[in-house]
């Protein structure tokens, strides 16, 4: 491989005089202590260098030397239930307390293997090998790397087969590849698909405001932007947690390190409420913390998405969480700033856009190369400078995604989570997602939902109208609707992720509290038109066990929302005989 | 360590607080070295950036009066490290660790280096802990747990000062730790008389004892002010990680420290960002702030409070609001508060403590302890919402429900935030909390349950009714 000498060093960037041929985007080793880098910039005499980790020590005259390939990390069955830096190096197992310079790896593995191919199959990229079933964890898939094809000529029978071992050989004319569990991949190239297919289905997060009024679609993309203290990170977590994924993908991208232990604290002892496995099991954690050094965390995002790829590719549903893309193109802005490029907007560098476009795409429903039906969600986490949406990697972001759940500070301050904004939140996907609501056994789930928006609108213009002419001025059909908006506030959109009950809401949950407050939304706005009085409304018994319901009526109870129906129907039927009787 | 090695007449140009020299001697990135002008002092520096016939040093104190030909430089041969003793409790230093109390030097035990190396977030234990402050809003509704970094956004002539040697003065833990509990304290850039009542205040409650007490005055070096909360977390972690000791820092004002940064960014000729601010300001912040936490198998934790003067009371202002990013919250100080004489000013709606859920509650505090904030905070916003309903349509324009409210939010005011240099204990801070709450109809209670209604509120209203 080629070698290049340091010739200028400052923070994270070098230059270097080559001894032979590098490429863009290679990956290179630096000095003694192999700190791995990035070649980003050459010319005839000079290459410059990311380097992904603490330069301190550097000097002229340290020898640079190629690895002949891009920026790749190794895909294999180890990474389920694991946490890794930037790189895809393994951070649990090390024996420092500290994270050491230099490239390390965890010592191979042994994993059961059962092939499903046979001596003489012709056999393509993407196509699966065999079954690779971890002693612990959920079976996974075994793939031939994308780009490779040829005649089996040799495969391992059943039994166990460290990561690292020679499992197949195909022939292809007179070339020979061997195949092992794992296999490498640019970190940089999105991994080959057959098809995209049309989003058709919402992924389902267990956060009624999300699946009920802004649902993402399976393979869809959404942003999460929110000023700090708006619950950014605690919804990424929820989503992580409780969406029904069959894979989680989560990059802590140049945030917290307390956040990152308590996740490792934490997941391992939830259950997923769909498999009843722990939570570890199926998700991937990615952590670049913020003090950590900043050159990797612009490639942590790369690595997250390429892993998430590898399993889509096994014909999985993979949901992506960034938190937060913002730290990100901070790290773009920062090495931009050190090459002396151009700024553009806020000093972002002028291709921030055309990277997060990139990032973005990278999410669809697809047909894998093996023919099998998989997904990539990906959900961003923007955290914009002073919560101020327009800011660019904010509004550039809203270019390439489908769903846009703002987070509002107000709604924060007052504890109220999560605090996605219902008036300033979009998705573009309700039609195909009304045809699933429908499918399910739900006909009324678009029009509830139409509802809901246009009582939540009317709630807001009436709170401003009262702000002047005070509240009790207003007709008592205006104030019925500010207490609606007010129950479906309480009692449905605020959800709080730290209640044991509370925190996973399943479609039939959400339905069932979603019927009971539109009949008593409907039902009051009627009587009250008929005349019936407000206060005498506003103090049924109903309402409280409304407001608490969710706190209140568990998932293996749902029995008891038809007990809460019958009392809604009884003290809404008094209330209109009373009135009856009065008028 | 490498021999020290000096070099005489390689520099070349001096500008602003970077110094460049032919390179005559085969040294590192980041490594240390002392600046020696022809008067014989030794400045601080390190080196910025090599190249096959240069370096440029950056001077970490005053370049004033070097010359070129005068100017000796002496390489370390290894990043900045500071000398650690036990014996570093009870002494006052300058901004970069040298003793200045007239006392004898640190007998040290350890060197460290004054940078911190990145802790492996997969050996970092989850901070747990509850740390009582004695102070209602805090304890209470942004619960400061162990391990912890929470700022306090202040604003120029706020009682932050006040408030920060109280925490000092009061701060305890509540269980079987709470000997094994000191302080480092950090004022960076503070004026000479704000130094001093720091001093006298700490030595006066005896809390000296426990304390380190790093001090960068307004009229040392700027570029010195990099140094100082390096050199005090240095400190921190020293005896939190290697001393066991759960140690609370204190640092003040870290907007002193934001400004140095963009004084030698700026002499840098860097790129400014936001407000002149350097891009990095945030990864910078971060390397402080993150160094808070607890580590898996060592019994110490390091507990961050740092305070911020938020220019022109502005929380959009890049300080805070990167600074909002990286900690766990904050505690926001009020000017209208303060200036309705309520101390301490802290408004609550802004304030988030987000580790208060791990150390509060069951087997923490108290079982109902989160449900009695998260009512609080309902509460107090919605009061704050009819307030500016009132100012508009007046006190008659509101109903029955909303005056109640009005009256809690006056009531939440001059009973719970107002509570001067009392020290209150947890239960105190609660039962106070239930007394206000009792004034609300049980149907605005939202978010309490219907036992928690009838075990704190129900005896309460009986006994005010009879």
């Amino acid at each position: 491989m080629s070698e290049a000498r340091l010739s200028w060093i400052s923070g994270p960037v070098l230059r270097a005089r080559p001894e032979g041929p590098f490429a863009v985007n290679e990956a290179v080793l630096i000095g003694e202590q192999r700190l791995l880098g990035e070649v980003i910039r050459l010319t005839e005499e000079e290459i410059v260098v990311q380097v992904y980790e603490d330069t301190t020590g550097l000097r002229p005259g340290t020898p640079v030397r190629g690895t002949g390939q891009a920026l790749a990390v190794d895909l294999g069955p180890g990474l389920l239930g694991n946490i890794f830096d930037g790189l895809l190096r393994p951070l649990a197992g090390m024996e420092s307390i500290h994270v050491q310079p230099g490239m390390w790896k965890r010592a191979p593995r042994s994993f059961p293997f059962a092939p499903d191919v046979q001596h003489g199959d012709e056999i393509d990229g993407g196509a699966r090998l065999g079954e690779i079933l971890p002693v612990e964890g959920m079976p996974q898939s075994c793939l031939v790397p994308p780009g490779l094809r040829g005649r089996v000529v040799d495969i391992k029978p059943d039994g166990s087969y460290r990561e690292d071992e020679v499992l197949c050989v195909l022939e292809e004319g007179d070339q020979r590849h061997e195949l092992r569990m794992s296999h490498a991949w640019p970190v940089r190239i999105p991994r080959p698909i057959r098809a995209r297919l049309l989003a058709d289905r919402p992924m389902l997060t267990g956060q009624r405001i999300l699946d009920t009024l802004f649902p993402i679609a399976r393979g869809g993309k959404a942003a999460l932007p929110g000023g700090f203290g708006t619950g950014k990170t605690v919804l990424q977590e929820s989503l992580a947690k409780w969406c029904d994924a069959d894979v989680i993908v989560y990059v802590g991208c140049g945030e917290r390190g307390n956040e990152m232990a308590g996740v490792l604290h934490e997941f391992p002892q939830l259950q997923d409420p769909r498999s009843g496995r722990a939570l570890m099991e199926r998700t991937v954690i990615i952590a670049n913390t913020s003090n950590m050094p900043v050159a990797a965390r612009e490639a942590s995002i790369y690595t997250g998405v390429t892993v998430a790829e590898y399993f889509r590719d096994q014909g999985l549903h993979v949901a992506l969480m960034a938190d937060s893309t913002s730290r990100w193109a901070e790290a773009l802005r920062e090495v931009s700033g050190r090459l002396g490029e151009l700024p553009g907007e806020a000093g972002y560098p002028a291709y921030l856009s055309s990277r997060l476009a990139d990032f973005y795409e990278r999410a669809a429903r697809v047909e894998t190369l093996a023919g099998a039906e998989g997904s990539l969600t990906i959900i961003g986490a923007v955290s914009p400078p002073s919560g101020d949406f327009s800011e660019p990697v904010t509004t550039h972001t809203k270019r390439y995604v489908r769903t846009f759940w703002g987070l509002d500070r107000g709604r924060a301050q007052a504890r109220f989570y999560p605090a996605v904004h219902p008036l300033q939140s979009y998705t573009e996907d309700v039609d195909s997602m009304a045809h699933w609501w429908k499918s399910e056994g739900n006909p009324h789930w678009a029009d509830h939902r139409r509802r809901f928006l246009e009582i939540l609108e009317e709630q807001e213009r009436l709170e401003r109208m009262a702000r002047i002419v005070g509240k009790d001025s207003l007709p008592p059909r205006q104030q019925c609707v500010l207490l609606c908006g007010d129950l479906i506030n309480q009692a449905f959109l605020r959800q709080s992720s730290f209640s044991a009950i509370d925190r996973y809401a399943s479609p039939a949950r959400q339905m069932a509290m979603m019927n009971l407050i539109a009949r008593f939304v409907d039902q009051a706005l009627q009587l009250v038109e008929q005349g019936a009085d407000l206060n005498a409304l506003a103090e049924l018994p109903v309402l409280r066990r409304l407001q608490r319901m969710g706190e209140e009526i568990a998932e293996q109870a749902l029995d008891e929302f038809q007990v809460l129906a019958r009392q809604l129907e009884t003290e809404l039927g008094q209330l209109e005989r009373t009135e009856t009787h009065a008028g | 360590m490498q021999a020290e090695l000096t070099l005489a007449g390689a520099a070349t140009r001096i500008d602003g607080p970077l110094l460049f020299l032919r390179r005559q001697l085969d040294v590192g990135l980041n490594e240390s070295v002392e600046v020696i002008g022809s008067d014989g002092r030794p400045r601080l520096g390190r080196i910025a950036a090599l190249d096959e016939d240069f370096m440029t040093v950056e001077v970490l104190e005053s370049t004033q009066g070097l010359n070129l030909a005068g100017t000796r430089v002496r390489f370390h041969g290894e990043p900045l490290h500071f000398s650690l003793g036990p014996d570093i409790l009870g002494r006052v230093f300058d901004g970069v660790g040298r003793v200045i109390d007239g006392g004898p030097p640190i007998a040290a035990h350890q060197r460290l280096r004054i940078e911190g190396l990145t802790v492996n977030p997969a050996r970092r234990a989850m901070p747990r802990d509850f740390i009582e402050t004695g102070i209602s809003t805090i304890d209470i509704m942004n619960s400061l747990v162990r391990g912890q970094k929470l700022p306090v956004f202040s604003g120029g002539g706020l009682s932050h000062d006040r408030l920060a040697i109280q925490i000092a003065q009061q701060a305890r833990l509540r269980d079987s730790a709470a000997g094994n509990f000191s302080i480092v304290f950090a004022g960076i850039g503070i004026p000479h008389d704000t130094a001093e009542s720091f001093r006298l205040a700490m030595e006066q409650s005896g809390a000296l004892a426990r304390t380190a007490l790093f001090l960068n005055l307004a009229s040392d070096s700027s570029v010195q002010r990099l140094l100082t909360p390096r050199f005090a977390l240095t400190a921190a972690e020293y005896l939190a990680f290697e001393l066991g000791q759960h140690v609370l820092v204190i640092l003040t004002d870290l907007t002193n420290y934001c400004e140095a940064l963009r004084e030698v960014s700026a002499s840098h000729g860097e790129i400014p960002s936001r407000k002149g601010y350097p891009g990095y300001m945030y990864s910078d912040l971060a390397t402080l702030y993150e160094r808070a936490g607890c580590i898996q198998g060592r019994t110490g934790t390091l507990t961050q409070m740092a305070t911020l003067t938020m220019p022109s009371d502005d929380i959009s202002h890049p300080i805070p609001d990167l600074s909002g990013y990286i900690t766990e919250g904050q505690v926001v100080l009020d000017r209208e508060l303060h200036r309705r004489a309520v101390y301490p000013p802290i408004k609550v709606l802004p304030s988030l403590s987000r580790l208060m859920k791990d150390g509060t509650g069951k087997g923490y505090t108290h079982a109902d302890h989160p449900d009695l904030a998260n009512q609080l905070y309902a509460a107090y916003a919605r009061a704050t919402q009819v307030r500016v309903l009132a100012s508009v349509v007046g006190s008659e324009g509101l109903t029955e429900v909303d005056r109640l409210y009005l009256r809690f939010g006056e009531g939440f005011e001059a009973e719970f935030i107002q509570q001067g240099n009392e020290r209150r204990t947890l239960e105190q801070s609660m039962e106070l909390g239930w007394r206000l709450l009792a004034g609300l109809p049980r149907t605005e209670l939202h978010r309490l349950s219907d036992a928690q209604i009838t075990q704190h509120i129900e005896p309460l209203r009986e006994a005010a009714n009879a």
